[in-house]
Order: C-alpha cells, then structure tokens, then sequence
C-alpha cells in the first residue's frame, strides 16, 4: 500500500500514546532561505506535534508563505533541516514530499481547471491508492479512488456541483474544491496557506467549520490573516516577524506576549476591532 | 463569436455531454461505415483517399495526445511516425529477401514499436521541458533526425528513398494485400482498434493524470505525481501510435522518402488536428478527413490552397481556437435547448458574406498566379465558368469591390451574430439554472 | 590546417554568427517581453528581403536597406495589434500557433507576390568586391587590400582566400545594430520603460504609460530588426521561397542552447554556432580520422563504415540541433538561461 497510508498509521499509534517521546509530525531546525543577497527565512525552529493545529501569523512580507514553499518542497532552503515524522525532506521534490504524507493548498486556487469538481478529486486520490503511471487500468473501475474522491466531494459539500468545471465554480467553492484536492489523497500533514482569503465574514465562518470537519485528527498548519479564525481554529499559534519565529504557543500565551503585541498583534487587532466599531 | 467566451475558448461547452446511451451505436457505426466506406465511394481515387485518411486518422490521434489532452505542442512529430515507416519498409524487404518471416499484417505493430522506441530515447531530453521550449525541441530533434536522413543512405535511401513490395510470398487466405482494397482493409482494422485503444487510455490514470497536467502542471506534483514521467509516458504512447500510422503509410505507398521525417509533415499534423480541433477527442478524425481532402483534392483545384489553407488555420486560431469539432459542439448543445432555429438566420448572413469575401479574395489571387505562371496562355482566366482579363482593369476592380463588399458585410453580421449567440447563451443559463433549481 | 584556411573560416563563422544573432537578439526581445516566441520571425527575415530587393529595383540598395525594415516592421507591429493580441488571452500555445499560421501565411503571399524562383538579389555595386585577400604563398602569409594581387596569379601554389566587402559590411551592420539596441534599452527613457515592463508590464501601466502599445513597438521592432538582417542576408545568400526555413530552424536551436530569454546567451551561442559550422563546411575531415589519431584503423570492412565515413562537413548541417540535444542532456537550462517560458 502507499506511504500515506501507512504514515496515518504511524500517527495515529502516536498519537495513542499521547504524542510525547515520538519525533514531531513537522520540525524545522535552524532553517534559512536566501533570494540572492536577501534573507527572507533568517533562522526558524519549530516543531509541531501530531494532531496540533497550528496557525502562522505574521505581518505581510514575514515569509509565510515562503514558509510553507520550502516545507512542501516548492523551494530548496539555504540552510537548516525540515523533517517530517523525524524524516529530513531536504532536497526531496514536491511529489516525493507529498507521497510521505505532506500536503498543502494554495493561496490562490490551483485547480485543474478544465477537469470537473470529481475529477480533480479522484485525480488527487489516484497516487496514493497506488494507481500511479497505469494505462491498463479503467477509472471507472477503481472503486476505491471513485469511493473517496466521492466521500472527499460530500465533505466539501460540492457534491451537488460533481461535474461542473473547476473553472466554471464560483469563488469559495474553488476554495472548497482547493482544500478538498489538499487533503484528498489521506496525507496527515495538512499546510493550508490562507484557505479562506478573500471571502466574506458569512463564508469565512462557514469554511472554518468545514475545515475543523475534514482536518480532525490531522496535524494542520494554517497560514491566516483574519484573527477570529486564528483563534477559532487553532490549539497553537507561531508568530512569525521578519522570517523569523517570535512566539510558538497556545492562543492565549501568545495573545498576552509583549513581543508579539508590539511587532504585530496588537495594531492589527486594534485596527480590526476600529474597523468593526466603524460598522 | 469569441467574444462571449471567458476563461478559456469554449468554456461553457465542456460541462455539455451528448447522450451517453448513444456509446455503442456511436461506436458501432464508426466501425460499420470505416468497414463498409469502400463500398460507397467505390471509384480507386476513393480507395486511395479512404486508405489514407485511416493512416491519417491514427496519426492525428496519437498527434492530439500531446497537443490536446496533454498541453504540449510538438513541431516534430513526423519523426516518429517517419522513423515507423522507414522500420516497417525495411522489415517488408526483410521478408520478400525471406531473411525475416514477418506476416505483412504485423508490420505496422512493428513500426510501433519502432515509434516507441524512438520515443522513449528522444522523449526524456524532449519532456525534460515544457510550453513553448518543449515546442523549439521538438523542432530541433525533428531537424536532427530530418538531417541525419540524408547523412545515411544505407538505412534511409538518400534522395531516393527505399522502396518495397507489399505482396510478400503466398497469399494467406487469399490475402496478399497486392490489391488495394485489401490493404484498404488492414487499414480499416488498424485504424478502429487504435482509436479504441487512444480513447481507452483517455479513460486511465496516466491519461487523466495526462489532463491534469495540461491544466495546471505544478499542482500535479503537489498530489503525489512527478509531472515529468506523466509527460514522458504518454510521449511515448503517443509515439507508439505514430509509428503504426507510419507503418501502415509505408504498406500503401510501398515507398519512404525522407519527406516523412520534414518539419513540412510535422507541420501538417499540427495544423489538420488542430483545425479539427484538440479539445474533444473526435476533433483529430475530423482533422484527418480534412488533411487527405486538402492534400489530394484541393491541391489539383487552386495552387493557392496553402494559401487558403494558412488563412482558415490563423483565422480558427482567433477566432474558434477549439476547431471545427468545438463548433459543432457548441452548436449541438444550442440545438440541445431548442435554440438553434433563431441563430439560422445569423449563421446563412456569415456564410453567405463569407463566400463573397471570398470569391473577391480568390478571384484576385486565382489571377495572380495566372499572370504568373500562366503566360503563355494568354490573358484570360477561365474561373467558376465565367471568363476574367486577367490584364484588364475591370477584372482587379471588380473583384476588388466584391472582396471590399464581402468584407465589410461579414463585419457586420459577425456582430450581429456575436450579439445573438451571446443572448442565446444567455438564455441557456437561466434555463440551466431553472432546471438546477428545480431538481 | 594553413593559416589561411583558419582565418577565412573564422571571419565567415563570424559573419554567420553575427547574422544569425541579429534574428536571435529580436526573437530574444520579443521572447522576454512579450512571452511568445515568435514562429513567424524568420518569415519576417524573408520579408526584409523581398521588399528591399522590389525597393533597390526602383531607387537602388541602400533606399531598399533603409526602408524596407521599417516597412516589415509596420507589418509586424499591425499584426500584432489586430491578430496576436486577440489570442494572448488564450494562453501561450495558442499564440506560438498564431505566429505558426502566420509563417505559413506569409510564405505563400510572397511566392504569390514574387514568384517561387530565386530572385537576383545583389549587394550594391560599391560592395561588390573583395574588402581584403588573404595571399597565402608557400613562404609566406600576408593580405592585401581589394582585388587579390597579380602575386596571386603568378606564383605557383599560391592560395588566395577573397574576403567579400559586403560579409565585412553585414558584420558592421550587426555591430552597430547591437550597439543602437544597447542603447536605446539602457540610455532612453522607451527602454527604461520596455525593461520595465519586461517583469512588471501591470505595474508600469498603472504609472500610466500604454504598455499594449510598447509591446506592439517592441513586436514591430522584433521584426524590423529581422527584417534588417533580411536584406544582408538575402543580398548575401540567395533569395527565395525557403529562405525562412533554412534560417529559422536554427535560430530556434540557437536561442535555445543560449537559453531562452538571455541576449548574452544568443549572442554567445550564435557566434559560436557559425563559426563551429564554418569550421565544419571546410573540412574534410571524418569520424574515421579522429579514430586513426587513437590509434584505430578503419576500411570499408569495418562494420559501420559508412557512419564512419562521414565527413564533417556532411554533418554541418545537423550541428545546430546535435548542440541543442547536447545542452538539453547537460544543461537543460541553456547556456546563460533565466526566464524557463
């Protein structure tokens, strides 16, 4: 059977014996990027344990989303380590990070535009049910990848939508579909980079819910910008400033820390707060 | 008729699918007329035709493989096809020398393999890219191979070409494919199973995986698929496929020159399959059919036919970028919702200024190459029955004001015409949206 | 290999080089600028070529080198304007197809126009003889100005090489082409503006300027610029139906292997493209020679003689592409490669 698979077993068992003395689901040691002569990432260190749902804050331009680039192996990093389950993913390709178990989802929604809403799921599901490059297969006759693109579909409620274009959905159903096609394939490691950017408050409480539905028993990273989400969503927050980690603690540490007030939260929740008082 | 389209060409029409019940009679009659075709058009000029348009057929869907199910352009595919036939002529003489008993049936498979052959070692350095460098290697690889043809007159005949003789030791049942309706047969056979066997694969993992990489080629590495490899497999099925339509050409000419490795044929397959159109899979046949029809007939009734030829191409590019397939798609679904009798009137205004264009545009450059190449014969021109002084004045001005005439008409019903088919798609949403609502 | 040999070789490859760069460095422009990769660009070469020789025919050579590159520049940027931008929105292959109907186009309207013979296309008068000749005698080597010397006639094994004036003027042209393009992107403000628009065509226009109209005068540049190479190369070599072809295959390999995007690379790769098939044309040398300075004979009876029998200048032709295939393999990225297209 495929890694994914086996790695959900692995979690799991860990997360029995209540997570502590096994290695962490994601660690990043002393990890740097440069562009050229720029650091973006100067120096990070983070270790999420399995079944945490962690959330990444930060000012624009910190290095979220570069973060998360080098996590899932769109980028090299300069220096430093990334591991996953305690295994090193430097210099893995995207494809071979994702087949150990590692899937993330895009700020702007990358779909396969042309194929419809079960389409790009089965296609997400077709790696790690073992389908890999065949021809003499039928995908009308790979019930399992048929079953779970279609359980997939109804937890993202686009069951209704099962053979609309991808191009043809409106915004946040793109955005449901994009989750969907992430965390399709059974991978227990889940990056979300700003999963509900660009919806109204309505939608945006609406997703949440999905997502706390679909990630349960999974280790979530979330890169987000809309504080009540944060603090919603997540049992941990990393506050990352200047591409480096400032506070890794639980909402309400971090919340209170002095540094994080002054680099970043405490503007933004004033602003946010004003912007609703404006109402 | 582009302009009410949004994202892509045609985007409204994917989520349009004709009536599945129709699978087997669909398939059933292509198989039934491809069998029965020599028995209605029976005239040898036919059978030629029909012989190469099976050829064609096979060649243009293993072609559209790359270009419309997997995103990529290749300006040198006839290398594959090309290489087929010069293995398959060489495995014809191997058998008449009797140094290899190879039954005449299975050349074309041998050509294949050949084709995939070819393709597995020249695909991983062509597929090492994509988009438009993927297109200028495949250019260069075909120029590599087009040249190297000359370079090795033992393998590729020189200038010559190599030739052979199809009929081969005795006959097998009374087949000794000497007559042309035979290999007609052969033809017909191979060029029903491979469509199959092209459309099966559509239905696979590599051949959605395929589609997916065509659409958005850096996700597909994100779920778990190494984007090269899906490039590279399908290259090479689509190369296997080359190669039998390439052997199969080899068996009905009975000779392979170097023309079949020239940049001149890679860029007839892409210009017929993607005039057919890529998008749906029976595009390519239709590119075929119109592939044989231009090289055999059109090009004894103008010598402007690259020219018009070049015209219609650039034109479907702006205007109708998924061919003429997409077309009668787009208006099947209209018809679908009983909306095509009011843009009747629309599309009989287009064709009719079309043609007048048309007949301004060809009349001047009918007269062009007759003042050119037709010296001796005198100033007159013999065009659809009336006589034109090629030197007088009134011919060019005539023709002239019928081009200016035509041209500016066309524009006018085109937008009318943009206007309705805008309405009327229009008017298939909100029925789409009632039918949706109610269910 | 004489001295002579070497010399003449090398300022032809040159001379090629510097052609071919003159239709790489447009293709390369409108490559960077615009994303698409001009398939029609060689038939803008052609172009440049038969309108300057229909224009040298009424007021001479030097009106048809003047006016013809603007004219098919003209044609270039309106091309641009009315068909190519229609299909940007489509994506990247259809615009190369675009581009491929269009060569097609344009191939059959000039063998309508002109006719499908060679033309009789000649440098002008002043340039019509040699600019130097290489008087190669058995003690020595020296060169004279013009015509060969009676020397030349005289002397019993005497080699002289003639090296044309209008090659040495084509080579000026490009030079002063490179240099007139240098400038106007770096010292104008248009060509702050078009490098500018190169990465961030949204943000220049948010600053106001129109960037579809400087993309339309970098296309008709493009092709002015190739229409400029059109008239040397057509009044150098032959003019006719196939000379886009010949010539545009290889420019594709070129920028390629120079790496697609990158001046630096087609010039580099150019260059280096026609002097190794200068090299290569003059050469008598086969694969069989190499194998007899290791040490290995081979006669006809050795299996693959005819592979090894071929002659290096059989093989010129396919260099081009062989170097493509090679920098694929070893260095996908192409020579001095950045924008990946």
């Amino acid at each position: 059977m495929s890694t994914a698979t086996t790695d959900l077993k692995a979690t799991a068992v860990s997360r029995r014996s209540d997570g502590s003395g096994t290695a962490p689901a994601l660690e990043l040691r002393r990890v740097v990027k440069r562009f050229g002569k720029t650091e973006i990432i100067r120096g990070v260190d983070l270790a999420v344990q399995a079944g945490e749902n962690v959330a990444v804050i930060g000012p624009n331009g910190a290095g979220k989303s570069t973060l998360f680039n080098l996590i899932s192996g769109r980028f090299g990093v300069s220096s430093g380590e990334i591991l996953l389950h305690g295994e090193k993913l430097n210099g893995l390709t995207p494809y071979e990070i994702n087949r150990k178990g590692l899937a993330r989802s895009f700020q702007v929604s990358n779909l396969f535009t042309r194929l419809s809403v079960f389409e790009n799921l089965r296609c997400a599901v077709l790696w790690s049910k073992g389908y890999k490059y065949s021809f003499w297969n039928f995908l009308a006759d790979a019930r399992d990848a048929n079953d779970r693109a279609t359980e997939v579909m109804e937890m993202i409620r686009l069951h209704k939508r099962k053979d609309v274009l991808a191009m043809n959905l409106t915004y946040a159903e793109q955005r449901a579909l994009e989750i969907g096609i992430t965390i399709a394939g059974g991978a227990d490691v889940i990056l979300l980079d700003e999963p509900t950017a660009g919806m109204s408050r309505s939608e945006t409480s609406r997703f949440v819910e999905l997502i706390r539905a679909i990630t349960t028993g999974k280790t979530l990273l979330t890169v987000e910008h809309d504080m009540g989400v944060v603090f919603g969503l997540a049992t941990k927050i990393a506050v990352l400033v200047y591409g480096e980690v400032i506070a890794f603690d639980t909402p309400e540490k971090v919340r209170a820390d002095e540094r994080v007030k002054e680099a970043y939260l405490g503007s933004m929740l004033a602003d946010q707060q004003a912007a609703r008082a404006g109402h | 008729m582009a302009n009410t389209k949004t994202a892509a060409p045609g985007a409204q029409v994917y989520s349009f699918k004709p009536i599945n019940v129709g699978r087997w009679f669909i398939w059933g009659g292509y198989a039934i007329l491809m069998l029965a075709a020599p028995q209605i058009w029976t005239s040898s000029l036919s059978l030629t035709m029909l012989s190469q348009i099976g050829i064609a057929i096979i060649g243009c869907l293993a072609f559209n493989m790359l270009l419309g199910q997997g995103g990529m352009l290749s300006f040198g595919h006839a290398v594959y096809s090309g290489l087929g036939s010069y293995f398959a002529i060489h495995a014809v003489n191997l058998a008449t020398a009797g140094t290899v008993a190879i039954p005449i049936s299975l050349v074309p498979l041998i050509a294949g393999i050949f084709g995939a052959l070819f393709a597995v070692l020249l695909g991983y350095v062509t597929t090492k890219k994509a988009g438009t460098p993927f297109a200028m290697i495949t250019l260069g690889v075909g120029e590599l191979v087009a040249a190297m043809a000359l370079m090795f007159p033992l393998f590729f005949g020189g200038e010559g070409g190599i030739t052979g003789n199809r009929v081969v030791g005795e006959p097998f049942f009374g087949i000794s494919y000497g007559p042309g309706i035979q290999l007609y047969y052969l033809i017909a056979i191979y060029t029903i199973i491979c469509t199959a066997l092209m459309y099966a694969f559509t239905r696979t993992p590599l051949g959605r995986m395929l589609n997916a990489v065509r659409d958005n080629p850096e996700r597909v590495e994100f779920i778990g698929y190494n984007t090269q490899y899906v490039r590279y497999f399908a290259f090479i099925a689509s190369g296997f496929f080359m190669g039998i339509s390439g052997g199969l050409a080899a068996l009905n000419f009975e000779i392979v020159t170097s023309e079949v490795v020239s940049a001149v044929r890679s860029g007839a397959y892409l210009l017929f399959t993607f005039l057919g159109g890529a998008i749906f899979f029976f595009g390519p046949i239709i590119g075929a059919i119109l592939l044989v029809l231009s090289l055999v007939l059109l090009s004894e009734l103008t010598q402007a036919w690259l020219l018009y030829l070049g015209l219609v191409f650039t034109f479907m590019v702006m205007f109708a970028p998924g061919g003429i397939s997409s077309l009668i798609m787009m208006n099947l679904r209209v018809a679908s919702f009983g909306k095509l009798r009011p843009l009747m009137g629309s599309y009989l205004a287009l064709a009719g200024t079309a043609a007048t264009a048309l007949l301004g545009a060809s009349v001047m450059i009918e007269m062009v190459y007759h003042l050119q190449l037709n010296e001796a014969l005198g100033p007159n021109m013999k065009f659809l029955g009336a006589t034109l002084n090629t030197q007088g004045f009134d011919s060019w001005f005539g023709a002239c004001m019928v081009l200016g005439v035509g041209i500016v008409l066309f524009e006018i019903s085109r937008r009318l015409f943009v206007k309705e088919w805008g309405s009327v798609q229009e008017d298939i949403e909100k029925e789409i949206k009632r039918r949706g609502a109610s269910l | 290999m004489d001295l002579s040999f070497f010399l003449i070789s090398l300022l032809n490859g040159l001379s090629s080089g510097l052609l071919l760069f003159m239709l790489a460095s447009g293709l390369t422009l409108i490559f960077s600028m615009m994303g698409v990769l001009n398939f029609a660009h060689a038939s803008f070469y052609m172009l440049g070529a038969y309108v300057a020789y229909t224009v040298t025919q009424f007021v001479g050579f030097w009106w048809g080198l003047l006016l013809a590159p603007p004219i098919v520049g003209l044609m270039g940027a309106l091309f641009e304007k009315y068909a190519l931008r229609r299909v940007h929105k489509f994506g990247h292959v259809p615009e190369l197809l675009i581009t491929f109907g269009l060569s097609y186009l344009i191939l059959e309207v000039v063998q309508l126009v002109w006719g499908r013979q060679a033309l009789n296309f000649l440098p002008p008068e002043s340039l019509r003889g040699p600019l130097f000749t290489i008087v190669d005698l058995p003690q020595s080597l020296s060169f004279s100005w013009g015509t060969p010397p009676d020397v030349c006639r005289s002397v019993q094994g005497a080699i002289c090489t003639q090296f044309p004036a209008f090659r040495a003027f084509g080579m000026a042209v490009a030079g002063l082409m490179l240099v007139a393009v240098w400038l106007l992107l770096t010292r104008t403000r248009i060509g702050m503006v078009i490098q500018a628009a190169l990465t961030h065509p949204e943000a220049v226009e948010a600053l106001g300027h129109n960037v579809p109209r400087v993309l339309m005068g970098v296309f008709g540049g493009g092709t002015a610029l190739a229409a400029l190479a059109g008239v040397i190369g057509g009044a150098l070599r032959v003019t006719e139906p196939s000379m886009a072809f010949a010539v545009g295959a290889v420019v594709f390999a070129v920028i390629v292997i120079g790496g697609m995007g990158s001046l630096a690379g087609a010039f580099v790769a150019s260059v280096a493209l026609g002097v190794i098939e200068s090299f290569a044309v003059g050469s008598d040398v086969a694969f069989m020679d190499l194998m007899g300075v290791v040490g290995m004979t081979v006669t006809p009876e050795t299996l693959g003689y005819s592979l090894w029998s071929v002659k290096m200048s059989q093989v010129a032709a396919m260099l081009p592409y062989l170097f493509l295939v090679l920098i694929l393999i070893f260095r996908p990225k192409g020579l001095f490669g950045t924008r990946e297209g």
